[in-house]
Formats: C-alpha cells, sequence, structure tokens
C-alpha cells in the first residue's frame, strides 16, 4: 500500500477529511478547490460549496480553472452578485469554514499573497489578496493547505495579507475580531493546528511515512509538535479513485496547454 | 438612451485620454473586444479599474495605454502572473504604472457604493491586514450607534464603463445572465458605458422577473459583437478558453512575443474577428 500515492494527494485528502457534512465552505481556487470537492464526493456529499464569483451551492463535475468558470454557476443552486456575496454571506457571517492558501506562512498562520520583498519594490509581485483579507476573519473558522517548505514556512512575513492569529494568544480579538481564525494548517508533511493558549500553530498529526527531521528540516521556524503526535491514516482506494478521477475530468475537460 | 454603434465610433465618442473605466467581468463575460479596439485606437494615460484584471489588463497595460491600476486580485487565475503588468510595475515596460490595491470585499463594496450614489463604501474589512498600511484610500470609521470601528473606501467612480452581455433589445435595454460580478454596479457608477453584446434580439422573451437587466436609459452605447468576451466566457452562448488562458502564460512573457501575438490579433484584426468564437451553447 505504501508510496502507491503522492504528498500533494495525501495533502489534498486529509484537506478533504477536515471538513464536515454540515459546513458551509468558501472555496479557492487550486488545492482548496480540489480537497472541497472531494469532501463532497466522498464523505460529505451535503457540504454546502460557495466560491467568490457569487456560485452558492455549486457541485462542479470538474474542478474550475478560475473562480468563475462556467460551470460553478451551471451546477450551483443559485447565484448572487459580487457584491452580495461579500456582503450578506460572507460579511454577515453565514459561512462556516474559509480555505486559503498562500505563498508565505507564519507560525501564527498569518499568509501573505501580496510580495516577497518590499511592497514599494518587491522582489516578486503576487497576485494580491484577492477575498482573502476578509474570508481570513468573516468565516467560522479558517483551513489552509500549502505545500510545506522553507521557502514558505517563514519566521517573518514579507506582508500580512490576510490575518491568521497575529502575534499569537487572544490578538484577533484586538482587531475586533470574533471568529476562531485558522484551526488547520494542511501541508503535504503534515497537519499543524493552534496551541490553544499562544495561538502557535504546532504538528497535530504527521502523514504516512513522514519524520519530525524532515518537518523540522521545511519549516522556516522552531516548529514545535503536540505532545501526542497522531498519524494520518493513509488514503483509502475510493479517496484515491474519486480524487484522480476528479483531476483526470479536470485535465479533458480544459484542454492541455502547448 | 443607447444608441447602437459600430465597436470603433463607440469608443472614439466616449472613451477619452486620462479618463477613468472599468472594464468588468468576473472571469465571465470579460469585455476582450472593446479592450482591443481601444488598443487600437491608442488611448493613453488611462485609470483602470477592475476586480481581478487578468488578460486584458495585461494586454492594455504591455501596450502602455494605462498609468495606474486599481485592483484586488491581479493575476491570471490558475495559471499564474500577468507578465505584461510586472513588467511595467518592476521595470518600467513600456511605462511605468502606479497601484492602489485593495481587498475583493473593499472593491465589490465601492462599486455598490458608486451605483448608489454615496461617496464612500463602509464595510468589516481589513482587520488586521497590511493593505491600509500602504494604501491611504483605507481608512477607519467608527460607528455612529455602535463605536464599532469599520474600514471604510472611496467608492468607484468612473468616466466610462465597459462590459459585454448576452443580449440587447431593440430598445437597448440589456440581459445579463450567470455570473454576474459587479457590471451593473460599474454602469451605474459611470458617467458613461460601453455594452457589446453577443447579439439584438426583438424581444428579451421568457425571463425571471428578477433578471439582471439593465436598461436603456442607462446605457450610453450598444455594439453587437458576437464572441466578444473571449478568451473569457458568455453563459449560454460559449465556455471559457482555459487552454488560451494557459498559452498566454508563454505569449506574455517576453516583450518581443507579446507584441507579435497584439500586432496579429488586435492590431491587423477588428471586431469582427471574434465572430470565430461566438458559438451558441450546445
Amino acid at each position: 500500500m505504501s508510496a502507491n500515492y503522492s504528498p500533494s494527494e495525501m495533502m489534498t485528502i486529509a484537506a478533504a477529511r477536515a471538513l464536515k457534512n454540515d459546513d458551509v465552505c468558501f472555496v479557492g481556487i487550486g488545492a482548496p478547490s480540489a480537497a472541497c470537492n472531494l469532501a463532497r464526493l466522498t464523505h460529505a456529499q451535503d457540504i454546502v460549496l460557495i466560491y467568490e464569483s457569487g456560485t452558492i451551492d455549486t457541485k462542479p463535475n470538474v474542478l474550475p480553472l478560475s473562480i468563475g468558470d462556467g460551470e460553478l454557476c451551471e451546477t450551483a443552486l443559485f447565484t448572487v452578485s459580487v457584491p452580495e456575496m461579500f456582503r450578506y454571506w460572507l460579511q454577515g457571517g453565514r459561512i462556516t469554514t474559509g480555505f486559503l492558501g498562500g505563498a508565505q506562512i507564519d507560525k501564527f498562520a498569518n499568509l501573505n499573497t501580496t510580495v516577497v520583498g518590499s511592497y514599494e519594490k518587491p522582489k516578486v509581485r503576487l497576485p494580491g489578496g484577492g477575498g482573502a483579507p476578509e474570508i481570513a476573519t468573516s468565516c467560522g473558522q479558517i483551513f489552509i493547505t500549502m505545500n510545506h517548505s522553507k521557502r514558505a514556512f517563514v519566521e517573518k512575513l514579507d506582508f500580512i495579507t490576510s490575518l491568521g492569529h497575529g502575534k499569537g494568544g487572544d490578538d484577533r480579538k484586538k482587531y475586533g475580531v470574533t471568529t476562531a481564525g485558522p484551526t488547520k494548517v494542511i501541508t503535504d508533511l503534515c497537519v499543524l493546528e493552534p496551541d490553544p493558549k499562544t495561538k502557535e500553530m504546532m504538528v497535530a498529526s504527521l502523514h504516512p511515512g513522514v519524520t519530525r527531521e524532515q518537518v523540522i528540516e521545511a519549516t522556516g521556524w522552531a516548529i514545535k509538535f503536540f505532545d501526542k503526535i497522531a498519524e494520518m491514516p493513509p488514503p483509502t482506494d475510493k479517496e484515491l479513485k474519486v480524487l484522480r478521477e476528479l483531476h483526470a475530468r479536470t485535465k479533458a475537460a480544459h484542454g492541455e496547454a502547448a | 438612451m443607447a444608441v447602437v454603434q459600430k465597436l470603433a465610433e463607440a469608443i472614439e465618442a466616449n472613451l477619452h485620454d486620462g479618463d477613468t473605466v472599468a472594464m468588468e467581468g468576473f472571469t465571465h463575460l470579460i469585455p476582450f473586444a472593446s479592450g482591443h479596439e481601444i488598443i487600437r485606437q491608442k488611448r493613453k494615460g488611462l485609470t483602470l479599474i477592475r476586480m481581478t484584471p487578468d488578460l486584458i489588463y495585461d494586454q492594455l497595460i504591455g501596450m502602455g495605454a494605462a498609468v495606474k491600476m486599481v485592483f484586488s486580485w491581479g493575476g491570471n487565475p490558475g495559471v499564474g502572473s500577468l507578465h505584461r503588468f510586472r513588467d511595467a510595475y518592476e521595470n518600467g515596460w513600456p511605462n511605468k504604472i502606479e497601484i492602489e490595491e485593495h481587498s475583493h470585499a473593499a472593491m465589490a463594496n465601492a462599486y455598490d457604493a458608486g451605483a448608489a450614489g454615496l461617496p464612500f463604501a463602509m464595510f468589516k474589512g481589513y482587520r488586521g491586514a497590511e493593505l491600509p498600511r500602504v494604501n491611504p484610500n483605507i481608512k477607519e470609521i467608527k460607528c455612529p450607534f455602535t463605536g464599532e470601528l469599520l474600514s471604510a473606501v472611496p467608492a468607484v467612480k468612473l468616466d466610462v464603463a465597459f462590459i459585454h452581455a448576452q443580449k440587447a433589445d431593440r430598445d437597448g435595454n440589456v440581459l445579463l445572465e450567470g455570473i454576474v460580478g459587479v457590471q451593473k454596479e460599474a454602469v451605474l457608477a459611470a458617467k458613461r458605458s460601453v455594452v457589446t453584446v453577443e447579439e439584438i434580439v426583438d424581444d428579451f422573451g421568457p425571463r425571471s422577473p428578477n433578471a439582471v437587466i439593465l436598461p436603456h436609459w442607462t446605457v450610453t452605447s450598444i455594439v453587437k459583437v458576437p464572441g466578444g468576451a473571449h478568451p473569457s466566457y458568455a453563459h449560454g452562448y460559449y465556455t471559457r478558453d482555459n487552454a488560451f488562458y494557459k498559452q498566454w502564460d508563454t505569449i506574455a512573457r517576453d516583450r518581443e512575443s507579446f507584441s507579435a501575438w497584439i500586432d496579429e490579433h488586435v492590431m491587423r484584426k477588428g471586431p469582427d474577428a471574434f465572430a470565430a468564437f461566438a458559438k451558441r451553447a450546445v
């Protein structure tokens, strides 16, 4: 059974498992979208998926390349304007779980998707925050999925695009934010969860075959581990089959670029 | 009162150098045909507002049409960077470009405020985020009833809004369906608007009483350009050309291949070229 799946498949499957059947989920493009749809096609068939383009309770048959693909609208229960999406549904507090990714993350799960280097003279100008600044504070809780590397898991962010646990502890409250913030960071190596008091993200479980040293090596800060570390069960045959079929349908639908 | 025009006439009449404009469409119904005509007419000094700048602004910026971009997410969705925007912003090619960066919630609220005739928008935003440090147009305002601190941003006020829609009727009313983004708000926040459409019909026929319609007395100019949203899509007509969005990454990566592409597909073509993409969905 070992090594018949990739670390990235394990990441998506671990993220999907974190979602529940009664979640109302604000979905980002890429890894979050794959995880949310895998959850919907396996254990969480009633999960409500919402994309910021305005599509509510959508059931895409293939993964969207962009946040507003026609597939999302055609399979949605209904579609609202973008101002309504951000005002009534997100700001109004109707979303239980928001799913984010980023270029950089720190130990309190603050995220950077804006610039590498300084804002005024960036080394790399990234696309920017999009919906993230308000998703991060308005959803009941936040899940984050990112590939685990020293370049991404950094001691200090170049720019704080969206709030995680701020400087730790109850820092979110200082900004008038009452939602839980990041409760899980799911990587291709492990799952991090916040320390209940300090809110520093610590390793709660390791994916099968992954060592503590690997995680330490791939993290830019001195990462801590919970006393009891669970091992993530490997992907089931069904999870792998559904995920691979989803990716195959998506590939066929988007056409392969030259 | 909307007039039906040729695209070249509509751009000529409504868009001037130095204008503040939005070409909206949230992935869907992006007015590419208008963008190409603006490039052909060599407009300069534009302030380009758009939540998700995407390829249309990459093309305009690469051709030197813009001096400023106001945006909340500037990438090629699912693919990567906007290389022409980055080259302008990071290296000043073909000219330097200023940016004003917001979040989606801020811009959606700002369009809404523009349509509603308000001077600014307020919302629960940017809490603990760093954009307010670098964007002086993000301020705080206190609720006069509860004392809660909220974010405020200026309303979007446009000289011209450009959108693409499925249909106009003979009277110049415009019907949009599917992901409708902020297009209604953009048109209502603008002094003038140019709407390209897939088709002009005698009557919209059966529709929901809640359909998104811009009445003819809110629209300045209507132009029939079938396929005019390609490579984005028109719900009920044609699908998004995702393969082209991926190819754009290679085309736009260097200045020569970008210029060659523009020359072949924009400068040497007219709006009729979009008709090749105007398939009705089956």
